[in-house]
């Protein structure tokens, strides 16, 4: 391979990874579309309040669930194809994992002790 | 010291040099990046537990006001739009950094700042309006960990714009070289990461509490 075409070669790596890693028009505007209508949609869902108190909570938690996917993906840049993107994905798993943790236990053992103060 | 005077050769070397210096710096930067990701992952587990004391505290009202008498949702609306419109310029401004254009980048940066500055703007609005109304963090437990919560998100917004303000100094003065744009990119990651807190804050916060 001559200078020049290692030079190219070189250089189409480069593009491709910042592609990777930094996201496109494209991508910035998919993202921003779909967090329009993730947000959207749970809002009119509670102020219209056409809906049962279950139905609403669970669209509300599904929804937001959907567009932290949504940020994590076309803002963020979180990925499963480059070295860096793999690292980055793993230690959100694990926070994540820790998060519902910290917060799932703590209220869980709160509201059965609430619970079993008052009855 | 010495990588700015690598990053000013990189700009004025010569050709051959300029794929090893590129190389370099980009790996740098990279764990630059990934050492900030792995501060917000830290900064996550902070807010996991500013959440997990608002669910345990927000039924605690002491008598007082609950959400259902306090939050605004058409308010609560316009501010997600503004952060959200922060987020989407904010990667324009990336976008124009990584292809070097430096007006582009500085432009896209004050449209992002004039929208944080919107959302923290009508944050303290509503702050001064609750605590005028005699409806305080001192008032009651469910008060306390909905000032702390949104007012611990609220201080993360304001040191991003502080931060952002310095690095459209820094812009600026030295142009987009690959430090100012490692520094870019740790400060895009952190603005996109607290809309991501901000989506939880209004689902866990208004949403449900205005239900």
């Amino acid at each position: 391979m001559s200078h020049s075409e290692s030079h190219v070669m070189n250089n189409l790596e480069v593009h491709a990874h910042n592609e990777q890693s930094h996201g496109s028009v494209k991508d910035y505007l998919i993202g921003f579309v779909l967090s329009v209508v993730l947000t959207a949609i749970p809002f009119w869902a509670v102020m219209s309040g056409s809906f049962s108190k279950t139905t609403t909570a669970w669209c509300i938690v599904s929804m937001a669930i959907v567009q932290i996917w949504v940020h994590l993906k076309y803002f963020l840049h979180l990925n499963f194809k480059t070295e860096d993107g793999k690292a980055s994905s793993l230690s959100f798993i694990f926070s994540a994992l820790i998060i519902v943790m910290v917060v799932g236990l703590s209220v869980w053992i709160i509201y059965e002790s609430n619970a079993m103060m008052m009855y | 010291m010495s990588s700015i005077s690598a990053g000013l050769d990189t700009l004025n070397g010569a050709h051959g040099h300029v794929d090893a210096h590129d190389h370099e710096h980009h790996d740098t930067g990279g764990n630059t990046v990934f050492g900030f990701w792995l501060y917000l992952m830290t900064d996550c587990l902070l807010f996991a537990s500013f959440f997990a004391t608002y669910a345990v505290l927000f039924m605690n009202t002491a008598g007082g006001v609950s959400g259902k008498d306090i939050f605004e949702l058409d308010f609560v609306a316009v501010e997600t739009a503004a952060l959200l419109l922060s987020s989407i310029t904010f990667g324009f401004a990336m976008i124009s950094a990584h292809g070097q254009k430096k007006a582009a980048t500085l432009t896209w940066l004050l449209v992002t700042f004039a929208f944080g500055a919107v959302f923290i703007g009508m944050e303290v609005y509503e702050f001064h309006h609750l605590i005028a109304h005699g409806n305080g963090p001192q008032q009651s437990a469910f008060l306390t960990s909905f000032f702390s919560l949104v007012g611990l998100h609220g201080l993360h917004v304001t040191a991003g714009l502080i931060w952002m303000t310095v690095l459209m100094i820094e812009v600026v003065r030295r142009g987009l070289n690959p430090q100012t744009v490692t520094r870019l990119s740790c400060l895009s990651l952190f603005w996109h990461f607290l809309d991501v807190v901000w989506i939880c804050v209004f689902t866990v916060v208004y949403l449900m509490g205005a239900m």
